[in-house]
């Protein structure tokens, strides 16, 4: 009797543990590009995403033990392709994705919300969906293309003595001509507008490994800056053409996709003095990447080459990552721990990210990322950013941190979002559904 | 034994010139129909109809439009991107400019776009033929890339240069579920489908056969080059600018130029050559292949729980995907549609072959 009773009470709680174990899942989909010509920056990027998920596996157990389970797929960085990429995975239980491309982040951005699947963007995507209080399903966080192109322009103004000595220079835009590449087109103006310095547009078809006639505008133009709006080969193929015309790269800036080592490795010293602006640090010694070296590769398991571990990229894989992370954490913390999160869960967690020092430091990003905070209106969290320069072998800071001018960034973001309402017929979120 | 004709006699005319002459065909047909408008959105997941149905319909629309140029009149096209490009642009304009424009209504206007861009471009094709043509239709392609990359009008002046629609509605039915798009671009192929096949089989269909098979003797026999080249290039161009505009309002939502890249034009180019030249059923072969094919290549090792690289699964689907492409191109370079008629002529004579 005890001992069958016994037995019976083992088997119910093996059935019962080995139910939860199934049922108690996180899935992350990874959208990643590991072909085409964007493949040397998607690379490391999505190495850096997944070994974080393998990491966290292996030495917490999951999140408040629910353990994480991923699916990748490759999008080649085309838009049809992440469509397709999308849906496939939703139906396994996405609650979180990060679609690494702009062009690809544009059109899920009307499907989210039908989905009830909130998209992190770190540092990329549509700059006006910082406004939660329209875009409640995009997460722009740390920075978008217009926090960029103002810092950038702070940054020059500062470098000439003075916002005011900007005027009657010339600063050209070499971009990536696709949605990528124009979004920083308002704010430059805005800023070319305030500070009277002519901006010249030059744009270069994508992916940018022909930029010829580009660098022949540069050439005949002769801008006094030149502001880097590249991916994948197209940074390195600019680099070279600049050292070609002789246009000195100390005076080239570019956005923070445009400052990775795949961007200037191949130039080499051709690209010494080219600055960028910097999200995050890069390097194996912050403590969450020693855990990845020491729970992820050092038992073989690693994601991509360890040569790779800790480069740039890799590092913001690992940074958009863990914050997915803390988002389902925060999000458990309120719906109840040791759960899976559905999507409307995890937006929940989303945009009430508190991590401060302390919580990074205990999540081993100190040093790689400053303190970040959403909530219901604002969904970037912060906008600190420095500038680093490459001397020919390594990047290095150049500049201390900038923050986006609030002044001029939040007038176009509410107005850039109210046209979008209306477009789309969008009501505004009502104050009781940020609480919810 | 049960594919046999023996016995259905014609009595007059009109049973003659069915499209189906065949009462086995005729029942083939309604049964594929039934399944395709009532079983499948009764039973398909999301997945098959968001990402693998949809896109199918669409782009086996857009090769029907390039077959009917290049299967049918003999006229080879790189511009097919360039088509689908004006007709999804058109239609956007139509929709953003003007409130309250029905969608079919803009879908037309999208397609009727495409055809006058289509027949501009299709006048050097009176002068120049064959590869010669297709360098003049690439210059379409480039020219409308440019066009809606720089143009800041048409693109109702968004900052990112990519256009977005929303809330599609027919007749006051809001297009939203999978199931209502997808039945949507169905009806909408079925309906050209239907148009194209009675448009080929008719004079002007034979006239650009005519002109296909040798332009000159065509002449001789009083067949107007000019008349039977052009009217190729609108009725294709407005197929593809209506597939156009479906891509981008039911299957995208949100575009860029780069949806409608020269890898696009390729795309549909060789969904025409693999399904079948001068064939409306191989349209829809040759978009089967191109579409379905790489997705189930895909999806293969996850299907099966053999853990691959990402890169390398990839890599593997181009290189099987391109094997095939050769392989059925030795085997059957009429396409396709060759092979489905082949196998029909033999289930004729089944069980019993000469």
């Amino acid at each position: 009797m005890k001992i069958s009773s016994i037995a019976l009470a083992a088997v119910a709680l093996l059935a019962a543990g080995g139910a939860c174990a199934q049922s108690k899942e996180q899935f992350f989909p990874l959208l990643v590009y590991r072909t085409g010509p964007y493949a040397p920056n998607g690379t490391p990027w999505a190495d850096g995403k997944q070994d974080y998920l393998k990491m966290i596996n292996a030495r917490d157990g999951g999140i408040n033990g629910v353990k994480i389970t991923y699916e990748e797929c490759e999008t080649g960085y085309a838009t049809d392709k992440g469509v397709e990429c999308y849906e496939r995975l939703k139906g396994k239980g996405a609650s979180l994705f990060d679609p690494q491309s702009t062009g690809i982040t544009f059109a899920l951005t009307d499907k989210a919300p039908a989905d009830k699947i909130p998209l992190l963007t770190l540092g990329y995507g549509l700059a006006a969906s910082q406004d939660g209080s329209i875009f409640k399903w995009n997460f722009p966080l740390m920075g978008s293309y217009w926090t960029a192109a103002d810092v950038l322009i702070q940054h020059i103004g500062k470098r000439e003595g003075g916002l005011d000595k900007l005027k009657g220079k010339k600063i050209a835009l070499v971009y990536h001509d696709s949605p990528y590449g124009k979004e920083p087109i308002p704010m430059l103006e805005e800023r070319s507008k305030m500070h009277g310095f002519e901006l010249i547009k030059i744009p270069v078809t994508a992916p940018g490994v022909e930029q010829k006639s580009a660098w022949l505008q540069v050439r005949q133009q002769r801008p006094d800056y030149v502001l880097l709006w590249g991916w994948g080969v197209m940074n390195s193929a600019a680099l070279k053409e600049a050292q070609a015309t002789g246009y000195p790269r100390d005076k080239m800036y570019g956005v923070w996709w445009s400052g990775a080592e795949p961007d200037v490795k191949d130039v080499g010293e051709g690209a010494a003095g080219y600055n960028a602006l910097n999200l995050n640090t890069a390097g194996t010694q912050p403590k969450v990447i020693q855990d990845i070296i020491k729970f992820v590769y050092d038992k073989g398991q690693g994601t991509g080459p360890q040569a790779e571990v800790g480069s740039v990229l890799y590092t913001r894989g690992v940074v958009i990552q863990a914050l997915g992370v803390e988002a389902v954490r925060r999000a458990q913390e309120r719906f109840g721990k040791g759960k899976v999160m559905t999507g409307e869960q995890v937006r929940w967690g989303l945009e009430n990210l508190a991590l401060d020092q302390k919580r990074l430091d205990a999540l081993g990003l100190s040093g790689v990322i400053r303190p970040i905070s959403t909530s219901c209106v604002d969904h970037m969290g912060s906008s600190w950013v420095r500038v680093q320069t490459w001397d020919g072998a390594k990047w290095s800071f150049s500049s201390d941190w900038y923050q986006a001018d609030d002044q001029i960034i939040k007038p176009m973001v509410r107005s850039a979002a109210e046209k979008w309402a209306g477009d789309k017929k969008i009501s505004k979120r009502t104050p009781e559904d940020c609480q919810s | 034994m049960l594919y046999r004709e023996n016995g259905q006699f014609k009595t007059n005319y009109r049973a003659d010139q069915q499209i189906f002459p065949i009462l086995q065909d005729r029942i083939g047909i309604a049964i594929v129909l039934l399944i395709a408008f009532v079983l499948v959105p009764l039973t398909a997941p999301e997945y098959l109809l968001r990402a693998i149905l949809i896109p199918f319909l669409i782009l086996s629309l857009a090769a029907l439009g390039l077959n009917i140029l290049v299967g049918y009149c003999g006229q080879i096209s790189l511009g097919t991107g360039a088509f689908m490009a004006v007709g999804a642009y058109a239609a956007y304009n139509f929709q953003a400019r003007i409130d309250g424009f029905p969608l079919l209504l803009s879908l037309l206007c999208g397609g009727l776009c495409a055809t006058l861009v289509g027949v501009a471009f299709g006048i050097p094709s009176l002068r120049i033929k064959g590869l010669y043509l297709a360098v003049a239709t690439l210059a379409a392609q480039f020219f409308v890339d440019w066009a809606f990359l720089r143009i800041k009008w048409l693109t109702n002046d968004s900052t990112s240069g990519s256009v977005s629609v929303a809330g599609l509605q027919i007749f006051g039915l809001r297009i939203e579920s999978p199931e209502q798009k997808y039945l949507f671009c169905l009806a909408i192929v079925a309906v050209f489908a239907l148009g194209a096949k009675n448009l080929v089989r008719g004079a002007i269909g034979r006239e650009w056969m005519a002109i296909r098979d040798m332009d000159v003797a065509a002449s001789v026999i009083g067949i107007r080059p000019m008349y039977a080249k052009l009217t190729a290039f609108a009725v294709s161009s407005f197929i593809v600018g209506v597939a156009g505009a479906l891509w981008g309002f039911v299957y995208l939502g949100t575009w860029e130029p780069a949806a409608f890249s020269i890898d696009r034009s390729f795309q549909l180019l060789f969904m025409v050559i693999i399904g079948g030249l001068g064939s409306i059923m191989g349209s829809f072969f040759g978009a089967a292949f191109i579409v379905v094919l790489p997705i189930v290549l895909d999806n293969l090792p996850y299907w099966f729980g053999i853990p691959v690289d990402t890169a390398l699964a990839s890599h593997l689907t181009f290189m099987i995907f391109g094997s095939l492409i050769v392989f059925f191109l030795i085997v059957e370079p009429h396409g396709i549609a060759r092979l489905w008629s082949t196998a029909k002529e033999k289930l004729r004579l089944w069980p019993f072959p000469h």
